[in-house]
């Protein structure tokens, strides 16, 4: 491990382990936070009863769709504006000011529009993370160097040809910033709204552990949560490390 | 004479562009390209001697004239059996040295056996052997440089058009990629033009040299080295060496005081 990775443990042991004494010695009550091993065992517990899995399989299936969606959707989107120049310039401020819109606001306008269920989660988590992969993608068209585009010409490769085997891996480390960043929000848009509206699924579950007091399952399903979003964060940066040592970055 | 390639009155203008004026690159000029020579293109910044290979190798179309290759013209497409080689690097950074070579021969279906046999010797050529399985990023500028001459050279191309491809390179990798380049031309007797704004290396590669105007860039001489074919950077050390430099910055100088907003002091 290199030294950085040492540092970044050491931080997050030093950093459980005051939580721990905190909590185990009454210094922080259990009715605010319980302490990290019994999280622990709290998620160990919850996913072996298997009571939870209903609504896993649900969070993670509009996460699932809402990450693939937001991926190709916005991925195609940005080619597109990258392709029609005028678009693009119409669209830019919208696209630049987007982040600043309070999108969970709309979630009763979606549940009027696609009724109750995971649809409105979807299109909300959906149009949450779509942006950032067309931003993404229009940066990494954007930054191709000119001279590798030339030398497709001098090639004398097509179009398609052209885009798949020089712009498409030119433009793969600023693609996978936007990867990374639609499963976040994927995941930031499906539990948020379940926590807000929804019956069921794992932000629901949350917030319904929170409403009864039952810090113990809260704070399980939290860690669960964190745990899966970790984990495919983790993925992806370790693909986008390996192309940034191929690419000497 | 066997002419390779053929420029005839050809111009290059930049159509206004966001309230900026037209803008007259290059020309007209005429050119004519021995098979078999080694062609360098001198001239002051900004003349248009990119403009004017990007005009030759189909990158760009004229505004004006014609342009031929082997007799037959060139519009916009870069026609089978011309190689160019650029001054940015532009290697692959996602492909091995390896890959890179092969990449055009892939993209035309070659049969693997030939693309082995010709990335071998183009590899073994530029002397990167060791370096196969490396990725551009763990090579020097002067390596990536080679990677994508190779990658050219593996396409056996006719015409090998250089865009001041050692620019970035200190002067000792310079005087050997230099040498390298001589050698590749002689041994594939292919024909090359080479634009750079280095007078002794121009000199010292060059059968002919095409010393070009300020903007817009037209041809002011064409200065015959006669140097032999068999010849490496020890030429420099030839006492009629400095001559042919002396007669390029004679016939230059003018040229690029112009081309720095000097035109009264050159006027003098």
């Amino acid at each position: 491990m290199s030294k950085a990775g040492w540092i970044r443990l050491v931080i997050l042991a030093a950093f459980f382990g005051a939580v721990e004494a905190l909590c185990r010695s009454g210094a922080i009550s259990p009715k605010l936070v319980i302490a990290p091993t019994a999280m622990v065992e709290a998620m160990v517990d919850l996913l072996g009863s298997g009571e939870m899995n209903d609504d896993i399989r649900q969070t993670l299936g509009s996460v699932g769709i809402a990450m693939g969606l937001s991926i190709v959707v916005g991925f195609a989107m940005g080619c597109m504006f990258y392709w029609l120049p005028p678009l693009r310039r119409a669209v830019e401020p919208f696209l630049a000011a987007y982040y600043s819109l309070p999108h969970f606001a709309f979630y009763p306008l979606l549940i009027v529009i696609f009724g109750l269920g995971a649809l409105p989660l979807i299109v909300l988590a959906t149009l949450f993370a779509m942006v950032a992969m067309i931003m993404a993608t229009l940066t990494g068209l954007d930054r191709i160097p000119r001279v590798l585009i030339k030398t497709a010409r001098m090639q004398r490769l097509s179009l398609p040809a052209e885009i798949w085997h020089i712009r498409l891996p030119a433009a793969a480390p600023h693609l996978f910033s936007g990867l990374k960043l639609a499963v976040t929000y994927s995941f930031i848009g499906v539990i948020a709204g379940e926590f807000i509206l929804s019956t069921s699924g794992l932000g629901h579950q949350i917030a319904f552990a929170y409403d009864n007091f039952d810090n113990k399952t809260m704070y399980g399903l939290i860690l669960f949560v964190l745990c899966i979003s970790i984990a495919f964060n983790l993925l992806v940066f370790a693909y986008e490390r390996r192309l940034a040592r191929q690419r000497g970055l | 004479m066997n002419i390779v390639a053929r420029l005839t009155d050809v111009s290059r203008i930049y159509p206004p562009r966001a309230g900026h004026a037209a803008v007259h690159a290059m020309g007209p000029l005429s050119l004519e390209l021995r098979a078999g020579e080694f062609f360098s293109v001198v001239g002051p910044s900004g003349c248009g001697k990119s403009t004017l290979l990007d005009v030759l190798s189909g990158l760009s179309a004229p505004s004006q004239g014609t342009v031929e290759f082997e007799g037959k013209p060139v519009a916009g497409v870069v026609p089978e059996g011309v190689g160019v080689v650029f001054q940015e690097d532009a290697s692959f950074p996602w492909l091995t040295v390896e890959d890179n070579v092969a990449f055009g021969l892939r993209r035309l279906g070659t049969d693997p056996a030939e693309i082995k046999r010709r990335v071998d010797f183009a590899i073994g050529f530029m002397g990167l052997n060791d370096f196969r399985r490396a990725y551009p990023s763990q090579l020097s500028g002067g390596m990536r440089q080679r990677v994508c001459i190779a990658r050219t050279l593996v396409l056996q191309p006719r015409l090998i058009l250089l865009d001041e491809p050692f620019g970035a390179l200190d002067q000792q990798t310079r005087l050997l990629m230099g040498d390298e380049l001589l050698r590749l031309w002689r041994e594939t007797s292919a024909t090359v033009m080479l634009i750079t704004h280095a007078l002794d290396e121009a000199n010292l590669l060059s059968d002919r040299i095409g010393v070009m105007s300020a903007r817009p860039g037209r041809f002011i001489d064409v200065v015959e080295t006669n140097w032999p074919r068999d010849r490496d950077s020890r030429l420099a050390e030839r006492p009629d060496f400095g001559a042919v430099t002396s007669r390029l910055w004679s016939l230059l100088r003018t040229e690029s005081m112009l081309a720095l907003g000097q035109g009264a002091v050159a006027a003098q």
